[in-house]
């Protein structure tokens, strides 16, 4: 392990957390809140350990898978340990348990919150609740991949371990264009959606944050209602972005290098939208009888699913009233996800599409035992070592979640509220049912759930294996 | 002519075979001095030793003077490369083999860009023969003339079917339907039959028909033309492969059953739509397991000539399936026809015939020239398509009235796309391709049926 290489990158890491902290810190000044300082002072003391720690330079440049692993596990969790502080600092959230939980949910895109009610924290708060969404929808590591000339060649460790997906593949020959292609499409459309949201009637401040949610699938708003309160045609455009931002990135790539031809034939994204049709024919079907009109359910239906699938979790209305049937699709949802090389969460659809093909393998090879057959996703043969790593992702993925379930249910609360809490925190989507529905919050939780929770979300964010080889003994040995 | 044929392989030396029998100046150039030698004995021929990419030993071979060269060595990069550079030295024709599957879509692209005249893939000639005949599971072989839309069929006559005993000149006025007999293998023997001509139990005959008479032909005499919907094939080589790649989209259902894992695992990568199993095709049970005894049709094409004629008894004994059967070696072929295998396919006729259609083709003279040519008996009967030119002196006479060769028959006629099964009133235009059926081999132009 080479010790020198990490500490190396989350220093660089760290100075990037004190630009993002800058942001927050100018909007307090425009709207001449006093949190402000709050920013101020983290950014400062963010930069000042980076700046110090980076002087020391690396003893050498092995980069290694292991090394990868770490370095990604541990960036996020001091990005997430230091971004709390400023919520603790300015006194909004007087625990640091709780700006924590709400900082890591920011993070890993999740939008679960422990905030009762989000209108009382200050504008800047309110932002960078947001804005946490954005960096962590890309992740952080892939946006430094794209700016500074990191550790040579073997940087596409650093991509994998932070990627989503089972397999992540370069856009193009080189790590550091294809970060970049990646952030600038990200941010392109995250613009886009800015410009959009203020032509339907939105302010800059509320524009701006809802887009970074968006942008992120994240699902921070800045009222209690969610998105309930803003007028239709923002809640459509929102529908739609949050479908354009689960869509696996590469295909949005083939269409800037003209090949759209190809990006419809993208198997993960046919599938991905077949879904998002189903599950909206069914829920619209389900609950056409509480809406005025079936376009009315149909709205509706729509945007919880694009909002449950993609792992945002907006709501535009506390679907735990709905009937059984539609909230179970829902959780069926939360686990699906959304594509790969997207900034959704979930078990993604390329695995459970993968899954699917092997079940159905498995069939033929019983009744033709010297069968041989191979797994096809996307006109391509899916490899023995890419469909064992699914299989054992699937596994490793149960385990936590009832390792995880069993450890809340101390708390003592209802099955639905433990059930989809975990589901909601894994998957990175935000609200679940019961107690954590749309108009509850994470605060019924005791603090050590709470500190459960937030491993399930750095987790279902990083895809599990990152944070296992961090707690994994071997990755720390020298060598 | 003067041509060149670079590898004296298996194709190469039946090239040699025939070509130098037709009358072409041969030169043959190998890097193996026991094996030109050997066919410099055996044929009259002139054999170079030495590296058919050398631009000296071309030189040697006469490239300045030649009109074509073939080159059918083992490695296609060395055809191609071979082919350059004699394009280059002399100008003449080139046909080279080029077998990689690799190239198999960019072949069209290959030949255009580098100035090649032909290329051949035997692996695909042959599944492409094959798939032709699964299409009339009736026939034993099938050819087609006029860009498919004639068949030359080659079918059994069966104990009890309506054939026996009957004259030809029945044949149409009985079932109808429009089809001319053109050969009768009976036993040795090989007849080009007359009207009076009487089919007995066992006759192998030829016959040429339209597309949707032959099909009607099939029905009225009782043989099945079902189509063929699940194919058994053992042995997963390329033309396996090709083969599968035909079946597929035609909707029939493949089973190739291989022994080697990493064939297997590469077959299934790129027939995804294929059942491959691995196994031994040889053992009786995975046969029936695979569902050998429900199959419509079989191909045996391992790489051993016994074992794919111990399999298509096999198959033949326990199903109704079609058969076909690869036979590499040509020796014994006596004993193989008296067998009743079905479809036998000897592989290297199949890319020495290709070859030598280009080559006849090549020749043209004045008046017309042959576009198609068939062996339909090994050696002793050939089918060929000539297109009839202006001066020809054929042209406009009715078929009464020309001096024609023994052994000789004018099966149709193909006049913008309408055929004709010709009687002797009807007459041969310019324009129009027509189909003879003859013994004598060796036919260049459309005059040569004359007297």
């Amino acid at each position: 392990m080479n010790h020198s290489i990490i500490r190396y990158i989350i220093c660089r890491v760290l100075e990037f957390q004190a630009l993002f902290l800058l942001l927050p810190g100018a909007v307090a000044l425009s709207y001449r809140e006093e949190a402000g300082w709050a920013y101020a002072a983290t950014a400062a003391g963010c930069f000042l350990l980076g700046w110090l720690g980076k002087r020391l330079k690396p003893k050498s440049n092995a980069f290694f898978a292991r090394e990868g692993f770490v370095t990604v596990s541990l960036s996020w969790i001091i990005l997430s340990l230091t971004g709390a502080l400023p919520f603790w600092l300015s006194g909004e959230i007087p625990e640091y348990t709780d700006a924590l939980f709400e900082t890591i949910s920011g993070l890993t895109t999740t939008g679960s919150s422990i905030l009762p009610n989000v209108e009382a924290l200050s504008y800047c708060n309110l932002f960078w609740r947001s804005f946490t969404h954005w960096i962590g929808g890309m992740g952080v590591l892939v946006l430094i991949l794209a700016i500074l000339p990191l550790a040579g060649a073997n940087n596409m460790y650093l991509m994998r371990a932070e990627s989503p997906g089972p397999t992540v593949e370069k856009l193009v020959p080189r790590v550091r264009h294809s970060a970049r292609i990646l952030y600038g499409i990200y941010m392109a459309m995250t613009v886009l959606l800015i410009l959009l949201l203020l032509l339907s009637g939105m302010n800059w401040f509320e524009a701006a944050t809802l887009a970074f949610g968006t942008a992120g699938t994240g699902g921070f708003g800045i009222l209690n209602s969610s998105i309930a309160s803003y007028h239709l045609s923002s809640q459509v455009l929102i529908t739609i972005f949050m479908i354009l931002f689960g869509v696996n990135f590469n295909v949005y790539y083939l269409f800037l290098i003209r090949r759209g031809k190809e990006a419809f034939k993208f198997e993960e994204m046919r599938y991905y939208l077949l879904i998002i049709a189903a599950a909206i024919g069914l829920i619209t079907w389900n609950v056409r009888g509480m809406f005025d009109s079936v376009w009315e359910a149909l709205h509706h239906a729509s945007f919880q699913v694009a909002s449950i699938i993609t792992t945002t979790g907006y709501a535009t209305t506390d679907f735990a009233l709905w009937p059984v049937f539609s909230q179970t699709v829902l959780v069926l949802l939360m686990f699906i996800g959304a594509c790969a090389g997207s900034t959704g969460g979930g078990i993604k659809v390329s695995r459970i599409v993968i899954l699917f093909k092997l079940v159905k393998n498995e069939i033929s090879h019983m009744l033709h035992p010297k069968r041989v057959t191979q797994v096809r996703f996307g006109g391509h043969v899916v490899s023995k070592e890419t469909w064992r790593a699914i299989q054992v992702f699937l596994f490793s993925y149960i385990v936590i979640f009832f390792t995880s379930l069993l450890a809340i249910s101390l708390c003592n609360l209802d099955f639905t509220t433990n059930f989809t809490a975990v589901a909601t925190t894994l998957n990175n989507v935000g609200p679940g049912l019961g107690l954590v529905g749309p108009s509850g919050n994470f605060d019924v939780f005791a603090s050590p759930a709470k500190w459960v929770l937030m491993f399930d979300m750095l987790a279902g964010r990083l895809e599990i294996f990152p944070m296992l080889v961090l707690l994994a003994s071997p990755a720390w040995r020298k060598g | 002519m003067q041509i060149i044929i670079v590898g004296c392989g298996n194709v190469g030396e039946t090239l040699t075979e025939q070509l130098s029998g037709e009358g072409h100046n041969i030169t043959v150039i190998d890097r193996d001095r026991a094996r030109t030698e050997a066919v410099v004995n055996q044929y009259d021929v002139m054999g170079i030793v030495g590296n058919g990419t050398s631009f000296s030993v071309l030189k040697e071979a006469g490239v300045d003077q030649a009109d074509l060269l073939i080159a059918v060595t083992p490695s296609d990069e060395l055809n191609l490369l071979c082919c350059l550079i004699a394009k280059k030295a002399g100008n003449c024709h080139t046909i080279a083999r080029v077998r990689n599957p690799v190239y198999v879509k960019e072949l069209p692209y290959i030949r255009e860009e580098l100035g090649l005249s032909m290329i051949i893939n035997p692996e695909h000639a042959a599944a492409l023969e094959i798939s032709r005949l699964l299409k009339f599971p009736s026939a034993i072989e099938v050819d087609t003339f006029a860009k498919g839309r004639v068949e030359l069929l080659k079918c059994r006559v069966e104990a009890g079917s309506p054939l026996c005993g009957l004259p030809l000149t029945d044949i149409s006025a009985k079932l109808h339907c429009d089809v001319l007999v053109c050969a009768v293998e009976r036993g040795e023997k090989v007849y080009i039959p007359g009207g009076s001509f009487v089919l007995e139990e066992n006759d192998l005959i030829s016959l040429v028909a339209s597309v949707q008479y032959a099909n009607e032909f099939f029905r009225k005499v009782g043989m099945a033309t079902n189509r063929i919907r699940s194919v058994m094939i053992v042995g997963g080589g390329e033309t396996s492969f090709y083969l599968a790649k035909m079946l597929l989209p035609m909707g029939m259902e493949v089973t190739i059953i291989e022994k080697d894992k990493e064939r297997c695992n590469e077959l299934s990568e790129l027939l995804p739509k294929a059942l491959i199993i691995h196994g031994d095709g040889t053992e009786r049970n995975l046969l029936q397991e695979e569902g050998l005894l429900h199959m419509q049709a079989f191909v045996a094409w391992t790489n051993l000539d016994e074992e794919n004629v111990m399999l298509s008894l096999y198959a033949r004994h326990v199903s109704k399936a079609k058969t076909v059967t690869k036979v590499h070696r040509i020796v014994y072929d006596e004993i193989i026809d008296s067998l009743n295998l079905g479809s036998v396919m000897y592989p290297k006729y199949i890319t020495a015939e290709y070859i030598l259609q280009y080559v006849r083709a090549m020749q043209n003279s004045i008046g017309s020239n042959v576009e198609t040519l068939y062996k339909i008996i090994e050696d002793k009967v050939e089918a060929l398509e000539f297109s009839v030119g202006k001066q020809s002196p054929v042209a406009g006479v009715p078929l009464k009235d020309l001096e024609l060769k023994d052994n000789l028959l004018i099966c149709c006629i193909n006049r913008r796309g309408q055929i004709i099964t010709p009687g002797g009133q009807d007459t041969m235009e310019p324009g129009d391709t027509v189909v003879v059926v003859t013994t004598n081999t060796g036919f260049r132009d459309l005059k040569d049926i004359l007297k």
